[in-house]
């Protein structure tokens, strides 16, 4: 597959942005080389603000500018602006609503050697857990653009996660993203594998190799994982009779527990789930952390397979 | 066809329509107060304490200072005020009340459910408010976003946020002190509350925020330190505030907490407490 980064397609799609809108703002916490905000700080001087290592007050610099009106992009490495700002990102966003939109990069184990401590693990669920937020996990450098687009328009906080390594193309050029509309990337009708993010792209090498053994495999895109498309899941459940969700995040909180809140109320299946568990991974290049922490192709197939037993 | 003629809302810049007198400011703030008092005694909690310390600041900025206009909070050209100590908030709904903001009768919903007067400050809820508060150390930072606002957009507006030296200890507010200097925010003026009290005690004995203005002024400030409770030095604060150009000022308002009612001042325990209805009439009794 071709492959593309994600952060450099919203550092592009930022400034195709700001040439529209005049009342975009950017701020960053010094990290805008890698989060390719500084595409926009070169064109619109003006407009891109350098927070410094203050995330929790950007954060709340942005409420202020939002409150004025303005549209306004905060990035940063999807840790910092996630754990170390939670309860600005709940007074100052969350509770009013404000029209901010944080777009972290570095997401997930694939920021590989920086370790633990880079590890964004957890912000699925914390962003998941704060009312009025759009939750959104691009699949591949394409739907970051679509979904970076979307935010924009649309009012209200968001929380896009990208990753840092270049990740495989799975769109074809001119797709057409719905937020909350999940994406069916391929028909099957024996098992449901649910993805997002770097995971779709693995949930597809997945089904191709049940494929193989007789094992007719759906596989849903679900890139917003809030609000969650509801009708897609219970739809996989009712026709497939079992799912497998499979994430780069904890056990906790993020895509499984949504999918499962759905199911177990509307139609619970045989369902496993592939992730991270509970546990922080260690230092190593991307590729050797998802072997070794169990996000390959083949710990999906596996878990489809002792899904399927369980119908 | 439009009349071209007409000044627009939005370039206009009236001073403060109610303009009070040094007298006049007095006796509002006294009002103010019982106001404090009735509510929190209505509510059966809150906080007077901290909303006493900052009544005299709160009166001179809605009734001499803020160019606001009450029939329409969300004049584009309107003063901000941030109340970054959101538990102060009994003040600040009893001066938007009595500029016309909402009925003064509606003070006595304060914490009730289905209100508009949520326990701490909350824009989603009250017409006046900018932001909402109650978790310490945040209003610095949104104060800043308001005063970047006003220069992307070329506006005249000025923004204030009234802050607690309590809340002083939240490591954010440091973050947003070094910010507010380094983007040469002059169009933003800081007010601390310093009424050298906590919940729990003497802000000196819980964690000591001392040399307090120095402090301030190794972060980049002009600082003006005031007595919080004379009106004149209040408003040449303010005045002098807005002629210093390049750099922020803060105003450091020594306070008394609880300050009008003799049995709550200095008190911590009236922090997070309300007054008992007996209580409640000692203290209007004083406020007379």
């Amino acid at each position: 597959m071709a492959e593309a980064s994600t952060r450099e397609t919203y550092g592009k799609t930022l400034v195709e942005l700001g040439r529209q809108n005049k009342d975009i703002v950017v701020l960053d916490a010094d990290l805008s080389a890698s989060t390719m905000t500084s595409f926009f700080a070169r064109e619109f001087p003006d407009r891109f603000f350098d927070c410094g290592l203050e995330e929790q007050n950007m954060v709340g610099i942005a409420a202020g500018l939002a409150a004025s009106g303005k549209t306004v992009f905060v990035s940063s490495f999807a840790i910092f602006v996630s754990c170390r700002c939670f309860d600005q990102l709940r007074l100052c966003l969350s509770q009013p609503e404000l029209n901010v939109k944080i777009v972290a990069t570095h997401g997930g184990i694939t920021v590989g050697e920086d370790g633990a401590s880079h590890h964004a693990i957890e912000d699925l669920a914390l962003y998941c857990a704060l009312p009025g937020f759009t939750v959104v996990v691009p699949a591949d450098a394409i739907e970051a653009a679509e979904a970076v687009r979307v935010a924009a328009r649309d009012y209200g906080p968001f929380y896009i996660r990208l990753s840092r390594p270049k990740t495989p193309i799975v769109y074809p050029e001119g797709y057409h993203f719905t937020l909350s509309k999940a994406v069916t990337m391929r028909q099957g009708m024996d098992a449901t594998i649910i993805a997002v993010g770097i995971m779709v792209a693995k949930a597809l090498e997945a089904a191709d190799i049940l494929a193989r053994q007789g094992i007719d495999c759906r596989v849903i895109n679900m890139h917003t994982l809030k609000p969650l498309d509801e009708a897609a899941v219970v739809k996989a459940a009712s026709e497939t009779g079992a799912i497998v969700v499979a994430e780069e995040h904890l056990a906790q909180g993020g895509l499984g527990s949504r999918v499962a809140q759905t199911t177990a109320r509307e139609k619970p299946v045989p369902m496993e789930f592939v992730n991270l568990g509970d546990r922080y991974a260690l230092s190593g290049k991307a590729e050797e952390l998802l072997q070794r922490y169990g996000l390959t192709a083949g710990d999906i197939e596996e878990s489809v397979k002792s899904a399927v037993k369980r119908k | 066809m439009p009349n071209h003629s007409e000044v627009s809302p939005e370039s206009a810049s009236p001073s403060n329509k109610f303009n009070l007198s040094t007298a006049k400011l007095t006796a509002m703030a006294k009002k103010l107060r019982r106001h404090v008092i009735t509510m929190t005694a209505t509510a059966g909690s809150g906080h007077p304490g901290g909303s006493l310390s900052a009544a005299d600041i709160i009166t001179a900025l809605y009734f001499k200072v803020l160019r606001h206009n009450p029939e329409n909070p969300q004049w584009s050209g309107r003063d901000r005020f941030i109340l970054s100590k959101g538990h102060a908030a009994p003040i600040l709904y009893a001066a938007l009340a009595e500029t016309g903001y909402f009925p003064v009768a509606e003070l006595a919903t304060l914490r009730k459910l289905d209100s508009r007067l949520q326990g701490h400050a909350d824009r989603k809820f009250t017409p006046g408010v900018e932001m909402s508060a109650g978790s310490l150390g945040m209003g610095l930072s949104f104060a800043i976003g308001a005063a970047l606002a006003a220069r992307l957009d070329s506006k005249t507006y000025r923004t204030y946020v009234l802050l607690s030296d309590g809340e002083c200890e939240e490591g954010q507010t440091w973050e947003a002190a070094l910010s507010v200097a380094h983007f040469k925010l002059d169009n933003l003026t800081a007010i601390v509350d310093c009424n050298g009290m906590q919940l729990s005690g003497w802000t000196r004995d819980i964690m000591n925020l001392e040399p307090f203005t120095r402090k301030w002024q190794a972060f980049g400030w002009h600082t003006i330190d005031i007595d919080g409770h004379d009106f004149d030095q209040i408003l040449s604060a303010c005045q002098g505030a807005e002629r210093v150009k390049g750099k922020p000022t803060v105003i450091v308002a020594r306070t008394i907490k609880g300050k009008g009612v003799s049995f709550m001042e200095n008190n911590a325990a009236f922090h997070g407490k309300a007054p008992t209805r007996e209580e409640a009439e000692r203290a209007l009794k004083e406020l007379e």
